[in-house]
């Protein structure tokens, strides 16, 4: 079957590479990592409409969570002779190989949310998201929204050691630099899950005066808020109003929370990496021109004002 | 039966010092430690934390323990929780009524106790093994059910059984409580206790004799499929959501270790149920106890490691041996003493 689908693709490709390479007739490969998240799914769910609304023909590879079937979609790519490759690289090492058959084929590749440690000439460029700017932009917003009136911040990390953790908690750190009224008191790790964010917020709760002593929350990514929201709830405070609650991702749950006032804001980590990337690759086949090596995407920041009811029911759909 | 008492509390006495050295630490470091109040209508404080959040651990301790008295082991209780979690939750987000959605659940535990039990005492592969396989493919089962995504409800009595209370406890509380009291009452209140521990110490001598091991060990597996899927309703409860990625995750360790701490050897025969529900109290001691202390969440797991290796430390046969020796001693010479005098 899959042969069947590589030969007939084969033997289209080549009857078209020699008509001129438009945007309606590109066919491009797509190496994702699996559905390891919602977060993943949705910008499975994107990449897909992005190519639809392009008139993209998408071979889509899923590995797994695997390297190996990775570089064997690479490989199955370049025999097809697609016109473009995107991946969302699992690992960052080992690619070396696999990339330099791509560069020898003359098949450009864009690297999708996370980079390898490849040299750089090796793909076109890539799409990510920074995660210390969005760390930054959580905690501008804290700034602005608690206006030199003394807070203290409570931070739920993501899990022990991973870079949006670190990176997040750096980034939240600069923006509060130079604003002595905001202060984090505790830190902890949530692991990233509802769960954990609800158990360690409980215990913040009770170590600062039953919640009294908390002005602000400060999520690493939305479902440890949502599961905090609850315990502030439980303590029979009111999330939003007398704890502010600031996380990262922009998940539809947490704009659920927001419409009903429970959480205050959330900084998005776009699932549309595929459009910013589509854009450089037709740009650079139109007319050969070359983008940066890194097309860093948009970490907007929604609040309650943004009308988090609607965002959600745009959201709802796209498969998180 | 003041004898009975009096052994029982010898044999708990280890879990009780253990748990009250660490509550007294935490109380030394976190001087709140110990108030609690009442809010809503409801217990309120570290305390009750601990109760509430060691739950889940708890809950499976008691299929664990029976489990291993077999000699057997059950590595799939975490990936039960999940799948457990998942159909609970699929099922309410379906609108079914609370006692379908909560039977749903609870059947989908015993039957996945069914399979492991099928594995490992019909086909006779090895427990460590024969669980494996549920452990590696029930995440898979779940997030098929939930197709990937964390599944969230809106059933006022689903939430209940997570975060609802009862008496002033908050109801996983009062589950575990009651469960756990339950099977110790039923396995020492007849003879099922002592014909696991006989399964447990010899399974061919026990068959010899005319104990219908098959089915005991099936009936094993089920109980601790059961547990499991009490627990994953609570953990799903209490997050108004099926996250079939993380319900769950790394469990079936911290209720292995519960019932190490519990001192119920993993070699099977004897144990204790009551002694396993302290143990998964004492892990969650510790677990509350770095979470309010406010070190930074890099010692998290260092601290965690060093607490526990003291404590199996403090109950391996060699150093019990020789406290006994050095307690004896000490009673011998007082007696000496008194007799000279």
């Amino acid at each position: 079957m899959k042969l069947k689908t590589a030969l007939a693709s084969a033997t289209i490709l080549a009857a078209c590479m020699f008509g001129s390479a438009s945007a309606a007739d590109l066919t491009i490969g797509f190496s994702q990592i699996g559905s390891e998240s919602g977060w993943r799914a949705a910008e499975t769910t994107l990449t897909k409409q992005q190519a639809e609304k392009r008139g993209i023909d998408l071979k889509f590879a899923d590995a797994q969570q695997k390297q190996e079937n990775q570089i064997k979609a690479l490989r199955s790519f370049i025999a097809q002779g697609v016109d473009a490759i995107l991946i969302a690289p699992v690992v960052a090492t080992g690619w070396d190989e696999v990339l330099t058959e791509a560069k020898d084929a003359e098949i450009p590749v864009i690297l999708l949310d996370r980079t390898v440690d490849s040299k750089d000439d090796l793909y076109l460029t890539a799409v990510t998201s920074d995660l210390v700017h969005e760390g930054n932009v959580a905690g501008k917003w804290l700034v602005d929204a608690t206006a030199g009136k003394p807070c203290n911040v409570v931070e739920l990390q993501g899990t022990t050691g991973s870079s949006p953790a670190i990176d997040r908690k750096k980034g939240f750190e600069e923006a509060l630099k130079g604003h002595d009224n905001l202060k984090i008191v505790r830190s902890q790790t949530g692991d990233f899950t509802r769960t954990k964010g609800k158990e360690v917020m409980e215990s913040f709760l009770k170590a600062e005066d039953g919640g009294k002593n908390i002005c602000a929350l400060y999520a690493h990514n939305d479902d440890m808020a949502v599961g905090a929201i609850q315990a502030i709830k439980e303590a029979g405070l009111k999330p939003g109003k007398d704890i502010l609650v600031v996380s990262i991702d922009a998940v539809p749950d947490i704009f659920q929370a927001m419409a009903a006032g429970e959480a205050n804001a959330t900084v998005e980590l776009t699932p549309n990496m595929a459009g910013p990337a589509l854009d450089a690759l037709e740009a650079f086949l139109k007319d050969g021109t070359k983008p940066a090596k890194w097309i860093q995407t948009e970490s907007k920041l929604y609040t309650q004002a943004d009308d988090p009811q609607k965002v959600y029911e745009e959201k709802k759909g796209l498969g998180y | 039966m003041i004898d009975n008492a009096k052994r029982l509390g010898r044999r708990l006495l280890p879990q009780f010092v253990a748990l009250a050295m660490i509550l007294v630490l935490i109380r030394i470091v976190f001087p709140d430690f110990f108030s609690i109040e009442i809010q809503n209508g409801r217990l309120y404080g570290s305390l009750i934390d601990i109760l509430n959040r060691g739950a889940p651990v708890a809950l499976l301790a008691v299929g664990m323990t029976v489990v291993i008295a077999t000699k057997g082991i059950d590595l799939s209780v975490g990936a039960v929780m999940a799948i457990c979690g998942a159909v609970a939750a699929a099922s309410s987000v379906r609108g079914d009524p609370l006692l379908l959605t909560l039977v749903l659940a609870v059947g989908t535990g015993l039957i996945c106790g069914v399979w492991n039990g099928f594995l490992v005492s019909v086909l006779n592969i090895q427990p460590i093994i024969a669980t494996l396989v549920l452990m590696v493919a029930g995440r898979g089962i779940a997030q098929l059910v939930t197709e990937g995504a964390i599944l969230t409800f809106n059933d006022p009595g689903l939430i209940f059984v997570g975060s609802g209370s009862f008496l002033g406890l908050p109801m996983p509380v009062v589950i575990w409580l009651v469960f756990g009291i339950a099977v110790a009452l039923l396995v020492r209140r007849t003879a099922l206790g002592m014909l696991i521990e006989a399964v447990g110490i010899n399974r061919r001598a026990s068959t010899l004799s005319g104990i219908q091991t098959p089915l005991l060990l099936m009936a094993a597996y089920m109980l601790s499929g059961l547990c499991a899927a009490i627990a994953g309703l609570i953990v799903t409860a209490d997050i108004r959501g099926a996250d079939a990625n993380n319900a769950g995750l790394w469990l079936e360790l911290d209720a292995i270790l519960a019932v190490v701490v519990g001192g119920t050897s993993l070699l099977g025969g004897r144990f204790s149920i009551v002694a396993s529900l302290i143990g998964a109290m004492i892990i969650q001691a510790v677990n509350t106890g770095i979470l309010s202390s406010g070190f930074p969440p890099e010692f998290n797991l260092i601290i965690k490691a060093a607490i526990i290796v003291i404590i199996l430390v403090i109950q391996s046969p060699r150093v019990q041996a020789g406290m006994t020796f050095l307690s004896r001693k000490s009673v011998r010479r007082d007696t000496a003493e008194q007799s000279v005098q």
